[in-house]
């Protein structure tokens, strides 16, 4: 068996009253890219930072490569942090700031400069050695603060939001540049945003995290088309909600009712079971919603009358009332001019039976 | 169409909306300007002027032959420098921690901590200088404690020597230095040290080499305001030492009280000012006048930038640095050896409490001797001494029956008040337009408003007595709140500019998009919301001339004796426990209104 790079066990910090941190389990293999994801007050920097060794935790257990950590100091941890500022020594050059962690273990002079250079050319800015932090543009800062942590081969390489500081094009150049930098490195990174873009386009797994534990681990397009709770549903992407009670489960189908659209016929999630009556949501993203037309029909059918038609293009996003009051929204192909649909038709939307996911009503948690 | 609006409304607002000319747009600093340039730039040029000539006109170097052909005036400027530079080194070594500790911790306890290093920082020299006379006498505190204990027998002695003034200089300068050194600290990036130790750096080389280089700039200026304030210190010297440390501004005191020797006073104040600005000189040649502002904090100029001695000394800290951090990462992993560092258990903060511990003893150092005047002033005894015989009020009584006391103590409450106002009236616009808008010889402008601070005391006193003479304002209330308002101003106009820093100024823009006039703007939203900052400044300046005692002792020429004043007199004769009554009084009273002070700048940042 590996031993994973990074391995958190009920994990556990409180401020006063305030818990920051529930008991959290985590394990990342080598060469991983695992983005925490959650809104602002969800635990995420605080998990990162006691995985850097600068919080220090009330219980619970970090492994790094295989070593018990959590007490660690962290310059005995073997790992390195992008900070959301960057954190570069204002009165060292670039050159020095990125030879400051291999100057603390003691590396030759000619080795020092050869690994700077190789780290400067890596990050497409071998000219800018002997300049001050502050002579340098945004994203030229975000690029030595990455260089200056990849240069002594950490184990795990910890990032606390750091596009935050830069603009929307800037932003979308570094996903690409830190990718690439992941990609022909092979290194292992955690990564923390509460940006969903940035943690889909990223990661290879999204641990997403609400109100101080973790909500739920799995690459995007698990987490995005099998949400396991309300809160992930909502959270990434666009949802339509019913409430629901479960009829009963029949084979490889589930049966349940709505006010919203009268019986749901869904796929059986085998790893999931619902006792008859239990009330439910289902969540149904507005791109499996089509609009159909006269005579075709789907597994899930229900009618509405369109509030909103919205062209974005290839598609129209569609926002609709049903009878009982229910919003849905629906993405789909826009169609020609010839046969528009606006505000105020009748039209009825369907979804395939492997569209819908069923969640838990019940609170999370204690 | 465009062209034809655009026409329109220049023909419309030509007249009324032209920009004003700058010298129109300069208005609020005009009054500042003025006044300065009236009661501070012109009687100090004048007494310098008047060491080089004769009564005639003449050119003479008379007064400077004489200075320097007597050893005793270099060996009082020896002594001065002598005192100023142990004081300096001994406030910056003493201070660093405390500012550092103030910087890195947070903010609640920074909060409560400051108080500790304000209140002795707004005490009076004077009463701060008798604590120390009941703690260092011979029969004082220490003495008594030291043989109680019976560690000595004798009584050591601590006071009226070298060891004296330096507790004393030391004790009264440590709080600027904490204060200067803290501005800069303050805006140290708090990532910087986590980032170090992610890096692979221990705590002695995170602090070495990346918190040390950058907190440099506060440390050198606290260096050279501490240096510069000492040079023109007589009050700690004259009540804590002997003849032997003599320092340059009794000798200024003494020639002109008792000589009435003006051009030889001002040869001595060229003197002292001459070294102050060698001193100024070198600082600039070696790190740069910016660095003073405190704003050029994140790091030393750029490595091209430097001059070849910067580089020489960068060259050197480089080295240093990496030492010192060595050194103090060895004396870590020993620690660790010894205590066992385990990965599976929390680690003890044995540094950080190393650090509280020294800085608890510092403030107590700082704050406590104060504290010690109280007791004394409730003495049976006609003396002082330690422990107090109590209990009596009569020191209390003693006050109301002196003919000089009370009218003392209502002199300087009207002067301070109206000094107050009056610096409020001529600084508050200044600091409006400074921290507003922009003009060319801004930073000038600032430097020179300022100037009054680092100018050692004396020479504006003595140069004020020389104006005053001749013009009749000498033993006046009005030659007095003057003097003062020259020394507060620069507190009024700092204290102002930073709570504007602190500002939102889109707040007047809104105001002014939904139709103030900017008189209304300023009444209605900019006051209301700086009034605590406001009120603030008025209370420093207020404190500034209550507690003055350089100006007043030569101004007030024995006819309008202020507080500081008679203090000083009678210490000179006797330093009696009246003296520890008034002291307490004082002490109580300086400190409620540094409370209300500081209440109030708290909620003008809560509010803005």
């Amino acid at each position: 068996m590996i031993t994973p790079k990074l391995k958190i066990r009920e994990l556990r910090k409180t401020y006063g009253p305030v818990v920051a941190l529930a008991g959290a389990n985590l394990e990342m293999p080598e060469g991983e890219f695992l983005t925490l994801l959650g809104p602002s007050g969800s635990g995420k920097t605080t998990l990162l930072m006691m995985i850097a060794g600068l919080v220090q935790p009330d219980s619970g257990e970090v492994w790094i490569d295989g070593k018990l950590a959590t007490y660690a100091p962290p310059h005995k941890r073997d790992i390195g942090v992008v900070f959301q500022n960057y954190a570069l020594f204002p009165h060292l050059t670039v050159f020095e700031n990125i030879a400051f962690p291999l100057r603390m273990r003691g590396m030759r002079a000619s080795e020092i400069r050869r690994e700077v250079g190789r780290v400067l050319e890596l990050v497409q800015l071998a000219e800018v050695g002997e300049r001050l932090p502050r002579a340098l543009s945004g994203g030229q800062q975000q690029r030595i603060a990455l260089a200056r942590c990849i240069v002594y081969r950490p184990s795990i390489v910890l990032m606390d939001e750091p596009l935050g500081a830069l603009d929307k094009k800037l932003r979308d150049q570094m996903k690409l540049e830190i990718k690439r930098l992941h990609d022909e490195l092979g290194i292992t990174v955690l990564y923390v945003t509460h940006d969903q873009e940035e943690a889909m386009v990223m990661s290879d797994r999204i641990c997403l995290m609400n109100q101080a534990r973790i909500e739920q681990i799995g690459t995007p397009a698990e987490l995005y088309f099998r949400p396991q709770t309300i809160f992930a549903a909502d959270f990434l992407g666009e949802s339509n909600l019913f409430d629901a009670v479960v009829e009963r489960e029949e084979g490889a189908e589930v049966e349940l009712s709505s006010a919203a659209g009268g019986t749901i016929r869904l796929a059986r999630d085998p790893h999931r079971s619902f006792s008859r009556g239990e009330a439910v949501k289902v969540m149904v993203r507005p791109e499996t919603v089509s609009v159909l037309d006269n005579g075709k029909t789907a597994d899930n059918i229900v009618e509405g009358r369109v509030t909103d038609a919205i062209l974005v293009g290839g598609v129209t996003k569609y926002y609709a009332r049903l009878a009982d009051g229910t919003q849905i929204s629906a993405t789909d192909l826009t169609r020609g001019p010839l046969a528009p649909i606006v505000r105020g038709s009748e039209i009825r939307f369907g979804w395939p039976k492997g569209g819908g996911v069923i969640l838990p009503v019940r609170e999370q948690g204690l | 169409m465009t062209h034809g609006f655009a026409g329109d409304l220049q023909a419309v607002g030509a007249a009324k909306y032209r920009p004003r000319p700058a010298w129109k747009r300069l208005w609020p600093i005009y009054p500042i300007l003025a006044f300065l340039l009236a009661l501070f730039v012109y009687p100090v040029v004048q007494l310098l002027s008047l060491s080089v000539f004769t009564p005639n006109g003449g050119l003479t170097a008379d007064h400077y032959e004489r200075l320097f052909a007597s050893p005793v005036y270099l060996q009082v400027l020896r002594n001065t420098l002598e005192i100023a530079g142990w004081t300096t080194l001994l406030c910056i070594v003493g201070g660093y921690p405390i500012a550092y500790l103030l910087a890195t911790t947070e903010r609640g306890t920074r909060n409560r901590l400051i108080l500790w290093v304000l209140l002795p920082f707004w005490t009076s020299f004077l009463v701060r200088t008798f604590a120390w006379i009941v703690l260092l006498g011979r029969r004082g505190a220490i003495n008594g404690a030291l043989q109680a204990l019976g560690i000595t027998d004798q009584p050591i002695a601590l006071l009226y020597n070298m060891t004296g003034v330096m507790v004393g200089m030391v004790h009264a300068m440590m709080p600027l230095a904490v204060l200067t050194m803290l501005s800069v600290m303050e805006n140290i990036d708090r990532n910087l040290m986590p980032a170090a130790s992610t890096l692979g750096a221990r705590g002695g080389q995170a602090f070495w080499r990346i918190y040390f280089p950058l907190s440099l700039p506060g440390v050198a200026a606290a260096g050279l305001l501490v240096f510069i304030t000492s040079l023109g210190f007589f009050i700690t010297p004259a009540l804590l030492g002997s003849p032997r440390e003599t320092m340059i501004t009794q000798v200024i005191i003494q020639q002109v009280e008792e000589m009435l020797n003006y051009p030889f006073a001002g040869a001595i104040a060229m003197l002292l000012l001459a070294t102050a600005l060698v001193v100024f000189y070198l600082y600039d040649r070696a790190l740069g006048m910016s660095t003073l502002a405190g704003s050029a904090t994140t790091g030393q100029r750029g490595a091209d930038e430097r001059g070849r001695l910067g580089a020489g000394f960068a060259w050197i800290g480089t080295i240093m640095v990496a030492v010192f951090g060595k050194l103090s990462d060895g004396i870590a992993i020993l620690w660790e050896k010894a205590m066992g560092s385990r990965a599976d258990r929390p680690p003890r903060a044995s540094g950080r409490v190393a650090l509280r511990m020294a800085v608890l003893l510092l403030l107590i150092f700082l704050a406590g001797p104060s504290f010690f005047i109280i007791p004394v002033s409730f003495t049976t005894e006609g003396f002082i001494e330690w422990p107090p015989q109590l209990f009596s009020l009569k020191w209390y009584g003693a006050i109301l029956d002196h003919p000089q006391w009370i009218p003392a103590i209502t002199r300087s409450l009207v002067v301070g008040f109206l000094t107050a106002c009056l610096a409020m009236a001529i600084g508050a616009p200044a600091a409006f337009f400074l921290a507003r808008q922009r003009f060319f010889a801004k930073t000038a402008a600032l430097a020179f408003i300022l100037s009054p601070l680092i100018l050692p005391r004396i020479v504006i006193a003595v140069a004020l007595f020389y104006l005053y003479a001749r013009v009749g304002l000498i033993g006046t209330e009005l030659g007095l709140i003057f003097g003062h308002t020259v020394l507060a101003l620069p507190y009024v106009v700092i204290t102002i500019m930073a709570v504007l820093k602190n500002y939102d100024q889109r707040l007047d823009h809104a105001a002014a998009s939904l139709g103030a006039s900017p008189p209304r703007v300023l009444w209605y939203i900019t006051i209301p919301l700086i009034r605590s900052g406001l009120i603030a400044a008025f209370l420093f300046a207020f404190v500034t001339s209550f507690d003055e005692l350089t100006i007043a002792l030569f101004v007030s020429s024995g006819l309008a004796t202020t507080l500081p004043k008679q203090m000083w007199d009678d210490a000179i004769l006797k330093v009696s426990p009246t003296l520890a009554a008034v002291s307490t009084l004082l002490l109580v009273f300086v400190t409620v209104v540094i409370l209300a002070a500081e209440y109030m700048q708290r909620r003008a940042a809560a509010r803005s």
